[in-house]
């Protein structure tokens, strides 16, 4: 019941918000503990995690492409 | 008459820059003008160039301020405020997410992402979802992503708030995601 309360301290819509805003600045230490409390029971946004990451690297080698 | 080996280097990479300032500019002819000014700017520079980073990388250098300047003078025109307001507002559209912030439907598992990433035809479809994305967005995701300005010169040059310029990022995100599971990942198992 405490685990649940404290994963859902952010829903998906705002986890994915956070995740977003790391690309462009350091969250704040509350908003990275609560994103990282979702994530751990979360495998939707952890997928989502991962698909930015890719997003990231992808743009990386398209902007290399000649 | 001999060629010029410096003019030869810098023209190998007219191609290049052209694609980012079509992605930017979303106009064929004022890319080609952009591309042009930053090719005779480079010529007229050549001894600026220290020969430090590549000549690549110096030529985006300078076509960044070509773009930024043709930005600039295309956002006099009453364009911009106009299409940011529309592309800005988060609570109005995020038909991604229920009522209660549960994804709508949540991202799908996309496989072996290094695969997708060494194919040619990934990239164009990459290319096309970027092509895609609503004008306004694009181009902040481009100076972002692609000239890879700073956050904070980015909403200088547009006049818009750091909170403008996050929410329109993550619309720019989560647009291209969806676009590369629908065109991409959702034929993965068959690729």
């Amino acid at each position: 019941m405490l685990l649940h309360r404290l994963t859902h301290l952010v829903s998906c819509r705002e986890a994915s918000r956070l995740l977003s805003q790391r690309e462009e600045q350091r969250l704040a230490a509350a908003e990275r503990i609560k994103l990282a409390l979702h994530l751990r029971a979360c495998e939707a946004c952890t997928r989502f995690a991962r698909q930015l990451a890719l997003i990231r690297e992808a743009l990386a080698r398209y902007r290399a492409r000649s | 008459m001999d060629a010029d080996p410096f003019a030869a280097e810098i023209d190998a990479h007219r191609r290049y820059l052209l694609r980012i300032a079509r992605l930017q500019l979303r106009d064929g002819d004022l890319a080609e003008d952009v591309v042009q000014e930053t090719l005779v700017a480079a010529l007229s520079a050549r001894q600026s160039f220290s020969g430090r980073s590549s000549v690549r990388t110096w030529l985006t250098g300078i076509l960044k301020h070509k773009i930024i300047d043709a930005i600039r003078q295309k956002s006099r025109r009453p364009i911009a405020a106009a299409s940011f307001d529309d592309e800005t507002d988060l609570e109005t559209f995020d038909p991604m997410f229920t009522d209660a912030g549960a994804w709508e439907a949540p991202p799908a598992d996309w496989g072996d992402p290094e695969n997708a990433l060494s194919r040619q035809e990934f990239m164009e479809v990459l290319g096309q979802c970027l092509e895609r994305l609503p004008p306004a967005t694009a181009r902040v995701f481009m100076m972002r992503e692609i000239l890879e300005l700073e956050s904070d010169e980015i909403c200088k040059e547009l006049t818009i708030t750091a909170n403008n310029l996050w929410v329109i990022l993550y619309r720019a995100r989560m647009s291209l995601r969806q676009c590369l599971e629908q065109n991409w990942f959702a034929g993965a198992a068959r690729r």
